[in-house]
């Protein structure tokens, strides 16, 4: 008795959840929309007496610290994603039921984040949005058999586990695809590179940039890194590249210590262009941070919210409506994550109600199998996890993104 | 040759921000002889005080400042009271010492919690950017620094040798109970002592954010342990040496950096020090003391 009261309650709250968002496109579809959900009842009835008839969605990611833009991102744009999924009448008619967690950028507080997740239900996670924090969850997925898609966790063993996937790029793709777009658009022959070698992202990238630089004749003229206990001092590095006469400075870092060396660079007078990866996203929107700093600083996302294409605009102006800022990167990778989810499960017809496990299994399968037309791009999977998509670039122009053709 | 100068001067900035916290590290420990970890968390209080003041309020740098160093001296006399004063008795001088360590990781919690731990850009007060002389720039915070640590310097050697709380300090530094029998109120002095330390490091906080401006809750760690070293380098308990600790370890710091390695310059850093203390234990600038028994 008990159990019915508390699964009819689920089951009232889906469609009430359902009419709501409903509401807001046009209240007359409200009682059809909600219908999906009450048709999942009588499928859901035979299972766990956990097992509600809605998709249990998590997601974790770095909502205060220093990587708080591309947390707050994720877990906004994905929330996005599936009111959208939600409102439309859901997947196969279940609804989505969302949930973010705070990491702090901190990889032991990323499990613990997922253990509070895994104690609520959730059963396909989102995330987590760092490497490090992605990599240390992963281990715990992995044991658990739990689907993992990580939005932006682009160092390589971020999906060295069968059922982790990523929207983004990873660490050497991201590498060889600036050294690509520098030597491809003649941006520079003549190259330096600042990165933080206790890094596994910074480093990983830098690796694999300066291989492709080499093969492409570029000249890499300066590579000086710093570490974690020595980031606020740049001057040593760029008087080097300033000493070299290198026309380009690549930084494959975090905007933090971005954001102080575009500071240090403009007091010394350097006139040079600086170009980074999906690591200096982020940057414009530090408290008190001044734009004109950024102005001509290039970097390498699959993603510009000033695209003409109907997707990215909805969804900019989704975003900007909900959360009054215009969405990164990191959000548009969130968002392409509920969608591949979305399509995988479809694909693979998978249900609320089957095993964390068996969900997983499926939908292994049939990630490689779908195909996203999403806000980053047009993805298809591997089996190991990485997607394959075109790289992008955006400049920085009177204190926005705006893509470079 | 020209960038060889130009790294000095990049040397001289980097050190003379460890030269003005190193100042206030010396003198808590010269005088109450303790050393007080939570120096370098003292001095991203104070730069928060002063964020709040600049960049949210909108009031004026000058203002800012102030505030700062009255916050940092409030803090840094509360924290005597409650957290070191019941120790300074204790069997064991470690207590002191975890304590202080405790004291740090409250602050930067604290200051975590309220402020959260995304980075803020900090407002520089310094009202030039550059000075250029001929092909060298030199960055007005170098300049800023340098003279305010070189007023510090002598106005505490002043303060110290010509004033009776100073003489007071002197004493109590020397021996406290014979101190004590001379009619001085130690305590009293070593809050002054800790007041004055705090106010320097308020100041310290605002020229450190101007010259590295992103502020976060762990911004105060690492500058306070190179000031440390700095001011081991420099003669633990001497002021002048603490300023001339703090410029050459940034000095070093630079120059390894360029011309050996970026990413060893700390372990040639520590090393100096390393060799610095066996050569000559003291530090550059620091007394033997023969201790009686």
């Amino acid at each position: 008795m008990k159990n019915v009261k508390k699964f009819l309650s689920v089951v009232m709250a889906a469609a009430m959840a359902a009419s709501l968002l409903v509401g807001c496109g046009g209240s007359a579809s409200g009682s059809i929309e909600a219908a999906p959900a009450a048709e999942a009842a009588p499928a859901a009835e035979g299972a766990e007496a956990s097992g509600a008839a809605t998709f249990k969605f998590g997601a974790i990611g770095p909502l205060t610290g220093a990587a708080a833009n591309y947390g707050t991102a994720v877990v906004n744009a994905a929330q996005i994603a599936v009111d959208e999924i939600n409102a439309a009448g859901g997947i196969n008619g279940y609804q989505i039921e969302y949930k973010g967690e705070d990491d702090e950028l901190d990889s032991e507080k990323s499990v613990n984040a997922y253990n509070t997740l895994k104690d609520w239900g959730m059963q396909i996670l989102i995330g987590s949005v760092t490497s490090g924090c992605s990599i240390a969850v992963s281990e715990k997925t992995k044991a658990d058999n739990m689907f993992q898609l990580t939005p932006s966790g682009s160092a390589e063993d971020c999906v060295k586990y069968d059922n982790v996937f990523r929207v983004c790029f990873s660490d050497p793709n991201q590498g060889i695809a600036s050294a690509d777009y520098i030597a491809d658009n003649g941006l520079a022959s003549k190259v330096g590179v600042i990165y933080d070698s206790s890094d596994v992202y910074s480093s990983g990238i830098n690796t694999k940039f300066e291989g492709e630089a080499a093969a492409k004749g570029l000249e890499i003229a300066v590579s000086e890194a710093f570490t974690a206990d020595s980031n606020t001092d740049f001057t040593a590095q760029l008087q080097k590249c300033k000493d070299a006469g290198v026309e380009l400075i690549f930084l494959p870092i975090y905007y933090t210590q971005a954001a102080t060396i575009l500071t240090q660079a403009s007091t010394m007078g350097m006139d040079v262009t600086f170009f980074g990866c999906d690591g200096l996203d982020g940057m414009l929107d530090m408290e008190n941070f001044d734009k004109s700093l950024a102005e001509g600083v290039m970097l390498l996302t699959p993603f510009a919210a000033d695209a003409e294409d109907e997707l990215t605009q909805k969804f900019v102006a989704a975003y900007q409506d909900k959360y009054g800022q215009i969405p990164n990167q990191f959000g548009a990778d969130a968002y392409d994550a509920v969608y591949a989810i979305k399509a995988a499960i479809e694909k693979a017809g998978v249900t609320p109600d089957m095993s964390v496990s068996d969900m997983c299994e499926a939908l292994k399968t049939a990630m490689t199998e779908i195909t996203v037309a999403g806000l980053t791009g047009e993805i298809t999977w591997e089996a190991s996890g990485e997607p394959s998509k075109t790289p992008k670039a955006v400049v920085i122009t009177d204190g926005a993104y705006k893509s470079m053709q | 040759m020209i960038s060889f100068i130009t790294n000095l001067i990049n040397g001289l900035s980097l050190g003379s921000i460890y030269a003005i916290i190193a100042i206030g590290y010396t003198m808590v420990y010269g005088i109450a002889k303790m050393l007080n970890f939570a120096h370098g968390d003292i001095i991203m209080v104070g730069a928060y005080a002063a964020f709040t003041i600049i960049t949210t309020l909108k009031l004026p740098a000058g203002l800012g400042i102030i505030t700062a160093i009255v916050c940092c001296t409030l803090f840094g006399i509360t924290i005597e009271k409650i957290a070191y004063k019941p120790l300074r008795k204790a069997a064991s001088p470690l207590a002191v010492l975890i304590t202080a360590i405790g004291v740090s990781y409250f602050l930067q919690n604290s200051v975590l919690l309220i402020f959260g731990s995304d980075p803020k850009i900090f407002s520089s007060v310094v009202p030039f950017r550059t000075v250029e002389i001929g092909p060298f720039i030199i960055p007005g915070t170098t300049i800023v620094s340098i003279i305010v640590s070189i007023l510090l310097v002598s106005l505490l050697q002043f303060f110290i040798n010509k004033t009776k709380p100073g003489q007071a300090m002197l004493a109590c530094a020397q021996d406290r109970d014979a101190a004590a029998l001379m009619g001085i109120s130690v305590n009293r002095t070593i809050s002054m002592t800790f007041a004055i330390g705090s106010a320097m490091a308020g100041i310290a906080g605002v020229l450190l954010c101007s010259a590295y401006p992103s502020l976060s809750p762990y911004t105060g760690s690492m500058p306070g342990i190179k000031a440390f070293v700095a001011a081991v380098f420099g003669g633990i308990g001497s002021v002048p040496g603490a300023m001339i600790g703090g410029l050459t370890l940034g000095v070093i710091e630079i120059l390894s950096k360029t011309y050996i390695s970026s990413q060893l310059s700390d372990a040639i850093v520590f090393a100096v020090l390393i060799v610095v203390l066996l050569v000559k234990p003291t530090g550059l600038m620091g007394k033997v003391v023969q201790e009686k028994v």
